[in-house]
């Protein structure tokens, strides 16, 4: 019974943090803040609902499995986050400054004029 | 006592997958608007996420662990995209 009850709040609370993913997708202004949110939040609201299916279904390979999958999403994600923000600043993304200036000015080429 | 907590697991299950369709469509949405390919790859990164939770929820719902499986594999999937996306992105331009 604790055992079902503790997956049934990993789930929920993995949910709660896709919705706030979703929010953050919806609502933010541009590229950057939108990856910003789909990263964070949404690895952590996959993460947790893997890990609630796995503790719900309780056998030994679900636990391997879902173990493995929450490391690689740990592992992979801020990897494939890292990429796009790179590729989306260099293809020249819309970009709103919130914090005064565009730190990666003059650091990385922004060929936002480059077409092809 | 077993059946009860099992139907317990299936049915917040089956709730909890019904509730996952409402990120799973702001983001096929942002996909579809975009504006811009910057904002669709990262739409389709989400999703990825969303359909990894999926696939976890419907192991539970449905009793079959081999959907476990299959969210290790979109999982796997998943990151190989993004960084192919990311790659097109980088080398093609015109995020707007």
């Amino acid at each position: 019974m604790i055992v079902a009850i503790i997956a049934i709040l990993l789930k929920l609370v993995g949910v709660i943090f896709l919705f706030i993913a979703a929010l953050g997708i919806l609502r933010l202004s541009d590229p950057f803040q939108r990856m910003h949110a789909a990263t964070k939040a949404g690895t952590l609201g996959a993460g947790l609902v893997v890990a609630g299916a796995m503790v719900a279904i309780g056998t030994v390979t679900a636990i391997v499995i879902g173990t493995l999958t929450v490391i690689f999403l740990l592992l992979t994600v801020p990897v494939a986050g890292h990429l796009l923000g790179r590729a989306a600043y260099v293809s020249g993304a819309e970009l709103n400054v919130v914090s005064g200036r565009d730190a990666l000015e003059g650091v990385l080429p922004r060929g936002g004029d480059r077409k092809g | 006592m077993i059946e009860t907590v099992d139907s317990l697991l299936t049915g917040t299950a089956m709730v909890l997958l019904l509730l996952v369709m409402v990120p799973l469509a702001i983001s096929a949405w942002r996909m579809i608007v975009g504006p811009g390919y910057a904002n669709r790859f990262i739409a389709l990164d989400m999703l990825t996420g969303v359909a990894v939770a999926l696939a976890a929820l419907t192991a539970v719902a449905t009793g079959r662990r081999q959907f476990l499986d299959i969210a290790f594999g979109v999982a796997l999937i998943g990151f190989i995209a993004t960084c192919a996306f990311a790659a097109l992105l980088e080398r093609k331009g015109d995020g707007q």
